[in-house]
């Protein structure tokens, strides 16, 4: 199957782009977590995920493909959809039945983008840079150091407070989504709702007390 | 001049479907290529005659005035469609829905096509399964089956409240499948405007495309008109807006007879006429008398109390109740037929028992099956069967699940809840048993013109039995016109394609054309739906549940008098060549004017009480209807003259080989 | 009760269509909405100005014919009716009502409120039926039991009336919720499951030339389907095309 070729093929598309990324997720905020207890093992983590080869070569070329083909894909299909009704209506009232969440996808996904774009310029290229460009010598210790000096701007700080709240409305709707996208509407479908609606919320959250925290323990 | 010849075959009743199954002539595979079939209406009977037509390898033309052959009228039917099954083992069988069927009909159908119908309809059931008709089921899995009005055994099969939906689904399918394949050519938005005959043969018809106005010609070897009923000349019925008798009344006008035009069903258990502003109403299912109490209140100053709002239905006693069903006849009870039932809601409310504003309805009452349902399921469930409230609320779940869409739908349009109050209900125009003469092939009085389901006339008698008509329709379109058309086109098949540019095309269309032409520069007055809602009036009141000389006369001089302002002082807006509602319903509203004429006529000629028409002058010292036998045991087939009033009357006289005609009695 | 209806008007399908504003009085409300309609265009006439075209036909809510958008929902705010369904007591003397067709670019306007829906039906012939001749020689009904289960969902999918307010409600106007009824209704039955493959996929590329949007999962579809269509249709068809596509 050509996924890009129906629109259903498109959509389970979107779904498993989607997954994967929570998946992604879900490894970052573990890892950043690890900030909050420990010094020393957030710096060792951090040190493997920088250096193995694996991790290096084969995961993170695929995480970027994810992302690029999460955000073209939805980009693309927010084209297709805006051309299925040339006329628009004169009184649409899309609260009455459906969320703003789900009707915002593309608005939350665009901020997630920008959010993207600063966070590559606070920490991916700079760690580029460091290991690829200048070649600078390892050292494992120096991670956490570079995490909290980011957290010192409070501007930064509500930045980054501000992106996850719309990480979490784009989960909100998005994680549940992606099951029914993929087939998954069953009995077990409540069960789906309320973890993935839990972790919309917890995740974001954890992200933004995890900044907020380096912010306030910094000085 | 057409003869009246029913061609029925010889022998046995139940040896004629099969015997002249084996006789008639076919057409083979490679000439059904070369034919060409034209159906008008896209129901159930329209429907399936096209799938079945299309598969047996001929070109089929099919033309509805929807915007899609899925929204024709026989989705609205809800409660059911019989078939001579015998699931539940109680006795049934071809015989008994045959005679059901007849007896239902009081003696006015015909023998020999009624026991065609019982034959076919265990097969419509094992067909439409194939198709993929989600029936309702038991917990085994196999299908299950209600009861209907008029008979004594479990024989309906049904989906929900949505039978009539599910079946027209299942022959649409069918349509699609041959759409897809190009078999049939289907035309949304046309309406047909007149037949045309080359030779007295029908070889065609015109239409007019309703999205741009265009008139078209379309050729074909034989024409087949399953179009419906006629029941909107009384404007306030069950059915659709656009239902209408055009097309049958086109062919009337060019040979084809008319039959029993008086004979028209009018279902017990509608919602009540709320108001001026009405401009149809709904059927509740005859299924729910399968659980629901027909009453009103004993004492004139109770039901007074109810009109006025001072006094509440479920404050009423029992022993002051007046279950007038169950007191009359008892051995039917609630489950009488139609036309008993409907009568009987009229005679109450005419003696001043009704229950709404208006005085005209009556109560409908599922308070002791929800008791009844309840108490079964507490005991099935081990609960407390003493709970009133829990009994009732099991009771409710029940009934919610047997008629859930039907109560929503009351709810929705009276605004009061079913569970708790019981429903009004009142008759309406519901069906016409009457409709264009057809012979044993289904073929009218113009040769190669065929008319099937509602809008031909000769299964149902004088009243139709509940869940039936969707067996008639199905039994004419899948199993009986398919084969029995060979007969006549097998003499087709050297013809050609038909030559649209002959002159017997060009005049039908130049006629139809002027007939627009005329409303379009007739700037009148009044709106077309003026003289609909004044034609139906007159109906209601002088042609409806009960009639007399005197009203049938005046109604006769009324509507002749209204026809001519329709024509003096109609007003239709807009232009010809574009979308234009009003001109389309001036059509069918000119055509109903016509048709109310030689109905009130055949009302009027028809001087016994049957099945769904009662004569006043007719009737039992009880006030049942009284059938005369001996001078009404006929089909009135009616020929065009000119004018409805001008019709002449032809009889098809009824012979009963099978059946003693006797009096029908539901005691 | 008076009301101020704002009405989309639109003469043909070519013309450039606009709102237009009317005024209407002693409205009762146990009229139905489109009776509102109906008088509302004795009036337009009595005024010389065009009647306003609608579509509708049966008025009991099941033939799906009547399509309007009203007051920016499919057949208006109600729950589980069509627009014939929707009764006056739903709204408030006084109150400004505004009436659009249904909108989809596979719905283009034929004049006024009246919609072209055929798109619908060919998606239907792509394969929305069992491959089963009706000639009535078939098996017994009952010589497949089929789950009751199974059949009431299968009925259940099978209400759907096609009336496109699930389209016209979509903010992408996707078709999915219809077509899903269809392709569900007969992967529940043993009857449909024989061509179950072939089924869903010429169904959905059907439904992909006509134009319609993707599903993007909102529900709203779910919310204004007259007929309470469930969505686990769409997750079932979804289900149904990944294994056909693997498959074939």
């Amino acid at each position: 199957m050509t996924l890009t070729a129906s629109s259903i093929g498109r959509k389970v598309a979107m779904a498993l782009s989607g997954i994967f990324l929570v998946l992604f997720l879900t490894q970052h905020f573990s890892i950043n977590m690890l900030s909050v207890f420990s010094e020393s093992m957030f710096n060792q983590v951090s040190h493997f995920m920088g250096n193995n080869p694996i991790v290096q070569f084969v995961l993170q070329p695929i995480l970027i493909f994810g992302v690029l083909f999460h955000f073209i894909m939805g980009i693309v299909l927010e084209l297709k959809n805006s051309k299925s009704r040339t006329v628009k209506y004169a009184n649409y009232k899309g609260n009455a039945n459906a969320s703003w969440m789900s009707r915002n996808m593309i608005y939350s996904g665009i901020v997630i983008l920008s959010f993207l774009v600063l966070h590559f310029y606070d920490f991916w290229v700079p760690e580029m840079n460091y290991k690829y460009v200048e070649v600078l010598p390892l050292n494992p210790d120096r991670y956490f150091e570079e995490l909290v000096h980011k957290f010192e701007n409070p501007v930064r700080v509500g930045i980054y407070a501000l992106s996850f709240v719309f990480l979490c409305l784009h989960l909100l709707h998005g994680f549940a989504s992606s099951f029914q996208s993929v087939g998954i509407n069953n009995k077990y479908s409540k069960v789906i709702k309320s973890f993935t609606t839990a972790f919309a919320v917890v995740v974001p959250l954890g992200f933004v007390f995890i900044a907020l925290f380096h912010h306030l323990t910094a000085f | 001049m057409a003869k009246l010849d029913s061609n029925i075959p010889k022998g046995p009743v139940a040896d004629k479907w099969t015997n002249h199954k084996g006789k008639i002539n076919l057409v083979s595979p490679a000439n059904k290529r070369l034919i060409d079939v034209i159906v008008v209406g896209t129901g159930l009977a329209g429907a399936s005659a096209s799938a079945t037509l299309a598969e047996l390898g001929y070109n089929v033309k099919t033309f509805c005035f929807q915007d899609s052959p899925r929204r024709a009228h026989s989705i609205a039917a809800q409660g059911g469609i019989n078939a001579a099954k015998n699931y539940q083992g109680d006795g049934d069988s071809t015989y008994r829905l045959f005679y059901d069927t007849i007896k239902g009909g009081d003696y006015r159908s015909r023998e020999a096509n009624v026991h065609r119908l019982a034959e076919v309809s265990t097969n419509i059931i094992d067909q439409c399964v194939a198709q993929g008709v989600p029936f309702a089921r038991d917990y085994g899995g196999l299908l299950d089956n209600r009861s209907f009005g008029g008979v004594l055994v479990s024989r309906t099969f049904y989906a929900k409240g949505q039978t009539g939906q599910q079946l027209l689904l299942g022959a649409y399918s069918a349509m699609n499948r041959q759409i897809g394949r190009g078999k049939i050519k289907m035309y949304n938005r046309h309406e047909m405007m007149d037949i045309v005959l080359v030779d007295g043969k029908a070889r065609g018809i015109i239409t007019r495309n309703l999205v741009d106005g265009k008139i078209e010609r379309h050729g074909a070897h034989a024409v087949v008109i399953a179009s419906g009923g006629y029941g909107n000349v009384f404007f306030l019925s069950t059915n659709a807006m656009g239902s209408n008798v055009s097309a049958s009344w086109k062919i009337h006008k060019k040979g084809a007879y008319f039959a029993n035009p008086c004979f028209t069903q009018i279902h017990p258990t509608c919602i009540p006429v709320s108001g001026e502003h009405q401009s149809k109403l709904t059927l509740m299912s005859e299924s729910l008398r399968n659980d629901g109490r027909i009453w009103v209140p004993k004492k004139l100053e109770d039901a007074k109390a109810i009109r006025e709002g001072k006094l509440k239905p479920t404050a009423l006693a029992e022993e002051d109740r007046d279950y007038y069903l169950e007191r009359r006849y008892p051995a039917f009870g609630n489950l009488v037929p139609r036309d008993v039932a409907s009568r009987a809601a009229k005679e109450r409310c005419d003696a001043g028992f009704g229950v709404n504003k208006t005085g005209e309805a009556v109560y409908l009452d599922f308070a002791s099956s929800i008791t009844r349902y309840g108490k079964e399921q507490a005991h099935v469930k081990g609960l407390d069967e003493n709970n009133a409230a829990l009994v009732k609320k099991l009771g409710q779940d029940v009934v919610r699940s047997k008629y859930g869409n039907l109560f929503q739908m009351y709810e929705k349009i009276v605004d009061q809840n079913p569970y708790e109050m019981p429903m009004m209900i009142y008759p309406a125009v519901h069906y016409t048993m009457g409709g264009v003469w057809v012979d044993y092939n289904l073929m009218t009085t113009i040769p190669g013109c065929y008319a099937i389901g509602e809008a031909n006339f000769s299964d149902h008698g004088a009243n139709r039995l509940g869940a039936s008509a969707l067996m008639q329709g199905l039994a004419d379109g899948y199993f009986v016109l398919p084969y029995t058309i060979g007969d006549y086109l097998a003499d087709d098949i050297r013809t050609g394609s038909i030559d649209t540019q002959l002159p017997e095309f060009e005049k039908a269309e130049a006629a139809v054309k002027a007939q627009i032409e005329g409303f379009l520069s007739n700037k009148g007055k009044n709106s077309v739906d003026y003289y609909h809602r004044k034609l139906g009036k007159i109906m209601w009141d002088k042609c409806g549940m009960s009639r007399n000389e005197k009203d049938l006369k005046e109604a006769i001089k009324e509507i002749q008098e209204l026809r001519e302002d329709f024509y003096k002082n109609v007003n239709v807006p807009g232009k010809a060549d574009e979308f234009n509602e009003q001109l389309a319903k001036a059509g069918r509203v000119a055509d109903f004017l016509e048709l109310g004429e030689l109905f009130a006529k055949d009302a009027l000629e028809r001087t016994e009480s049957c099945g769904g028409h009662f004569r006043e002058e007719s009737q039992t010292p009880e006030g049942e209807a009284l059938r005369d036998d001996e001078n009404f045991t006929f089909v009135s087939a009616w020929e065009y003259k000119g004018a409805p009033a001008k019709a002449k009357l032809h009889k098809e006289e009824l012979n009963y080989q099978e059946i003693e005609v006797k009096t029908r009695s539901y005691k | 009760m008076n009301l101020t209806l704002k009405v989309w008007r639109q003469a043909n399908p070519q013309a450039k269509g606009k709102m237009e504003t009317y005024n209407i009085k002693e409205v009762s409300p146990d009229m139905s909405f489109l009776e509102m309609m109906d008088v509302l265009n004795e009036q337009l006439m009595a005024q010389e100005i065009d009647p306003i075209a609608f579509d509708h036909d049966c008025r009991e809510g099941i033939c799906g014919m009547c399509s309007m958008f009203i007051n920016g929902e499919a057949h208006g705010p109600d729950r589980l009716v069509t627009t014939c369904q929707l009764h006056m007591r739903k709204f408030k003397d006084g109150d400004t009502i505004t009436i659009e067709p249904f909108r989809a670019k596979a719905f283009p306007v034929i004049k006024d409120l009246t919609v072209d829906r055929s798109s619908f039906d060919r998606v239907q012939q792509a394969g929305g039926f069992v491959s089963v001749n009706t000639s009535g020689n078939t098996q017994d009904a009952n010589a497949i039991p089929i789950d009751k289960h199974d059949a009431d969902k299968a009925f259940d999918a099978a209400t759907c009336i096609g009336c496109g307010a699930c389209v016209a409600t979509c903010k992408n106007a996707s078709a999915m919720l219809f077509v899903s009824a269809k392709v569900s209704q007969y992967a529940l039955l043993p009857q449909g499951k024989v061509e179950a493959t072939d089924r869903v996929l010429n169904m959905v590329k059907q439904m992909d030339e006509e134009g319609f949007g993707n599903c993007t999962n909102t529900g709203a579809c779910e919310v204004e389907c007259p007929k309470g269509i469930s969505l686990e249709n769409i997750a079932r068809m979804n289900r149904e095309y990944l294994s056909a596509s693997l498959k074939g």
